[in-house]
């Protein structure tokens, strides 16, 4: 009989095994694992660590197969040389010979070798050893465990742990779950239903350290939270464990190469399982390792058979999460997008189409024709004749049809869902009203208020009458913010809010949008929407601003940028003016004098602008917001400071209230303006918001305008402080920020909603203050100076070329 | 094919671009998934604007001077405009971004 040896006892050597005993193959087998045990289901080790399974339920070979079989085990046992000359494995215990020779050593968990990762407790999610010390930490009542991975084994590993009581947290480095199996939506839907279940997710979550006294205790990100963990999971990949092969002299790429035999590079060595490098490609799934285990097998009883890659479908195991994926959605050219969302149901299904031809698949929250779809991505069905009902699975073949609900959005809000802030008015109170008899939009407004004050949720309450009278209601033809929604600007705000929306992809999806990503028109409002609304909580996402807002300086039409630096109510000094010129020098800049009582440099290029900065950030100068939609300037006259005629300190007015809006985000631009006296020297009654001096104090005009449109300030209020006049402004900005479209500027939306509307809200003490209480919140975020952020390092270096190849030799 | 390294995937913001220099002009590598990049040229066929500062979108991107809209697959102007940019073969391999330079010699040469 031959001698067959095989090092390692995992899924795909056993399932060598089972053929070979199958086929009655005559061989003398001696099984090697460095695991003290044998063969046992991998995979199930979820529901084991979950306690759904004993583990005595997922072995797979038990004492008795091997005994069965004649397979002399030596468990426990590694395998140190491969001695090819003399045809031996040498183990720990001693060697042996072998005639053929099978190297299953699948894979090692990846650590990421961080400060503290070799502390007791802190674990992969491999093997039983793994498993079983998850299991003992969670023993202890209210016992924390940090996850370090949001993949399918992470996710796994984190559920698994929450079933068994610990307090669990997912630390992921990228923006959503699973990024190689699933797209941004699919891993928003994932999050959420996570986080139902008591998970803690944190995404683009960069671990600095692990720490604790003789065992893990907390878990250090580089944003400085600090996490306290019991233990410690770290499951953020696997690499193939092929080291004794290429320790034999055996070829090698990642992992241990073979033919479509399985065979190395030695004819006698054969490959088989996670070990293994095929054409490029490694394995981590079991579908391909069977695969290749029979291939195997079949060369071992010198039979013909090859090994293919084949395409894969994923799904997760965790009870309750119903996602699906299969091909290849992310890469390669020529492909579309169907996409399709349910948002009362949580359902997101996105198939990519090439040549007529299903590639790939996500699905989530309605899994049922997964299978259908990866049978048709398979075969290379040609679906060009099923294209338009394609998304809608096998059920609609042949006939029929449905569309995304246009009402779903507002059909899913539930019942105490507030849709009119401004009169308390929630869901409910509107169905009931409707279902009294108020079948039209005055009808409601008279009984309930709703949206009879501002008016911006008019499009909510007019698609509530339409989702409780069905067609006999006519909605009117309110614009959508884009071809990407049927929503309009401030339903969307207004749902923002109702549903406490406070990611970019959230909004997508529980809003049903038509595309994958948004676009142009809707990605920079719906941006503004989120951080005006989760100041804290939103991170402000450069990809969906415009160029000008993304680079902190405006760009020109032959590509250069413009840079002002921001001179306070218009006041400068020698020093800075010295600065300035330097700089235009130095960065051959043209100098020009602005409307708005500073200097522009205009024709810098991109790659010096962190360094222009940061030289203006040294003479104490920071960015003017020249480019944003944000506030612009504050234009001054010199007051009661030089001037015969003026009657207040306009100049210093006109710093302080600089100072306070600085580095705010708005719909549109704000320009401010203070005059001294109503001689108005500062055009203060053109600006979006103007004050103009008086002995008796200070007149606050808003909404006027100075561009397309010429308009004269409208008076909001007399007040007799500075004091006064600062709150005023502060709280009319805030409400500006909170209820207007996104590009109206403060004379389009108080055209909207009426003067006296404004006036009737800022009126009340109670409600300025709350604004100037939200507008503070959200300044603590942003009134900082953007240059000196982006002056230095990591930003800086974004603005130099990826790469320079002018250098390289042309063809 | 030249396979060129040109830096790693992360040094591409998701849903932005980079810059490429090379001595036949700049090419614009676009990041549309987390796994996904685009190369064309930088330059849009319209009054030259740079294409790698306009706002990515599906596998799309608008000039940020004049709002033109390119496939980034065929690098064909969208809708009404007509117009077309060069693209060029690029690939993802172990996070690192690889882009043919020989296809930027046989393009620009053209």
């Amino acid at each position: 009989m031959e001698r067959l040896v095989v090092i390692g006892a995992g899924m795909a050597s056993g399932r060598v095994l089972e053929h070979l005993f199958e086929a009655g193959a005559p061989f003398e087998v001696t099984l090697f694992n460095a695991e003290p045990r044998g063969n046992y289901n991998r995979i199930m080790l979820s529901p084991v660590l979950s306690g759904e399974k004993a583990f005595e339920e997922i072995v797979t070979h038990d004492d008795g197969w091997y005994a069965e079989h004649g397979v002399t085990c030596r468990f426990g046992e590694k395998v140190v040389a491969i001695d090819r000359s003399r045809k031996v494995v040498v183990g720990e215990k001693g060697e042996l010979p072998y005639d053929k020779l099978i190297i299953a050593t699948g894979s090692a968990p990846f650590i990421i070798p961080l400060p503290g990762h070799d502390l007791p407790g802190v674990v992969a999610y491999r093997d039983l050893e793994d498993t079983n010390a998850m299991i003992a930490a969670s023993s202890r009542p209210g016992a924390k465990a940090v996850v370090i991975g949001g993949g399918l084994l992470g996710l796994e590993a984190a559920a698994g742990l929450r079933l068994r009581g610990m307090d669990v947290t997912v630390l992921h480095l990228m923006g959503h779950l699973m990024e190689r199996q699933l797209d941004e939506a699919a891993g928003y839907l994932l999050k959420k239903d996570l986080e139902k279940r008591g998970i803690e997710v944190l995404l683009k979550a960069s671990t600095q350290r692990i720490e604790g006294d003789g065992k893990v205790e907390r878990v250090v990100l580089e944003d400085g939270t600090v996490l306290d963990a019991d233990i410690v999971c770290m499951a953020v990949g696997i690499r193939p464990a092929g080291q004794i092969g290429a320790d034999a002299g055996l070829t090698c790429g990642k992992a241990i190469t073979v033919d479509a035999q399985m065979r190395t590079s030695d004819p006698d060595i054969f490959a088989v399982g996670e070990c293994v490098e095929f054409d490029g490609n490694l394995f981590g799934l079991v579908a391909p390792l069977y695969d290749q285990a029979r291939v195997l097998a079949k060369t071992l009883l010198g039979e013909d058979d090859a090994f293919a890659m084949r395409e894969l479908s994923t799904k997760l195991k965790v009870t309750g999460c119903d996602l699906f994926s299969a091909g290849d959605f992310a890469d390669g050219e020529g492909r579309e997008d169907i996409v399709f969302r349910d948002p009362a149901r949580g359902i997101y299904k996105r198939l990519v189409i090439e040549n007529d031809r299903l590639v790939g698949a996500v699905m989530y929250g309605d899994t049922a024709d997964g299978n259908w779809f990866f049978g048709l991505i398979k075969d290379q069905t040609d679906i060009e004749e099923m294209r338009d009902t394609l998304i809608y699975g096998p059920a609609f073949q042949g006939g029929g049809g449905a569309s995304a609900d246009p009402l779903a959005a507002v059909a899913a809000l539930p019942l105490e869902a507030e849709i009119c802030g401004c009169n308390g008015v929630c869901k409910g109170q509107i169905v009931e009203a409707i279902g009294a008899g108020a079948d039209t939009l005055d009808a409601l407004r008279a009984q309930t208020k709703a949206s009879a004050s501002c008016g911006t949720c008019t499009g909510l309450v007019e698609q509530l009458l339409a989702v409780t009278l069905g067609d006999s209601f006519d909605a009117g033809g309110a614009k959508p913010v884009c071809g990407c929604t049927d929503l309009t600007h401030e339903d969307v705000r207004r749902l923002i809010k109702a549903r406490e929306l406070r990611s970019q992809p959230a909004v997508w999806q529980e809003l049903g949008w038509k595309t994958v990503n948004g676009c142009p028109t809707c990605r920079p409002a719906i941006n503004f929407y989120l951080l005006a609304e989760w100041p804290l909580d939103y991170q402000d996402d450069a990809q969906s601003r415009f160029v000008n807002e993304r680079n902190h300086a405006n760009i020109q039409k032959d590509g250069t940028y413009s840079v002002m630096p921001r001179m306070w109510g218009g006041m400068t000094t020698p020093d800075e003016l010295l600065a300035i010129a330097a700089a235009a020098k130095k960065y051959d800049a043209a100098v020009k004098v602005t409307g708005g009582q500073r200097i522009d440099l205009l024709g810098v290029k991109k790659e010096d602008l962190p360094a222009i900065w940061a030289d203006l950030n040294a003479a104490g100068m920071v960015s003017g917001h020249a480019y944003s939609k944000g506030l612009r300037t504050v234009k001054t006259c010199v007051g009661t400071d030089w001037c015969r005629f003026g009657t207040q300190d306009s100049t210093g007015l006109g710093i302080k209230l600089e100072k306070k809006l600085w580095g705010s985000w708005t719909p549109h631009k704000v320009k401010l303006g203070v005059s001294g006296c109503p001689r108005n020297c500062a055009e203060a009654t053109c600006k979006d918001v103007g004050v103009v001096c008086v002995d008796s104090g200070y007149q606050i005009g808003v909404a006027g305008a100075a561009g397309m449109d010429v308009r004269e300030t409208q008076r909001l209020v007399d007040v007799a402080s500075e004091e006064e006049a600062i709150e005023w402004t502060a709280a009319f900005v805030q409400l500006y920020r909170e209820h207007a479209k996104y590009l109206d500027r403060p004379y389009k939306w108080v055209d909207k909603v009426g003067l006296d509307w404004v006036k009737e809200v800022l009126s009340d003490p109670a409600e300025r203050a709350a604004l100037n209480e939200r507008f503070e919140i959200s300044q603590s975020v942003y009134r900082k100076d953007p240059w000196a952020e982006h002056a230095s390092e990591p930003e800086a270096e974004k603005f130099q070329p990826l790469a320079d190849l002018t250098m390289e030799p042309a063809e | 094919m030249t396979w060129t390294d040109i830096g790693a995937v992360a040094d591409i913001p998701l849903r932005g671009a980079r810059r490429v220099k090379t001595a036949k002009g700049c090419i614009a590598v676009f990041r549309t998934g987390e796994e996904e990049v685009f190369a064309t040229s930088n330059t849009c066929a319209h009054k030259q604007g740079p294409l790698a500062e306009g706002i990515v979108h599906g596998r799309k991107v608008t000039c940020p001077l004049h709002s033109w809209t390119y496939s980034l697959e065929t690098g064909e102007a969208q809708g009404a405009d007509e117009g077309t940019i060069a693209t060029y073969p690029v690939k993802i391999e172990d996070g690192r971004v690889l882009l043919d330079v020989s296809a930027l010699a046989e393009k620009a040469a053209a």
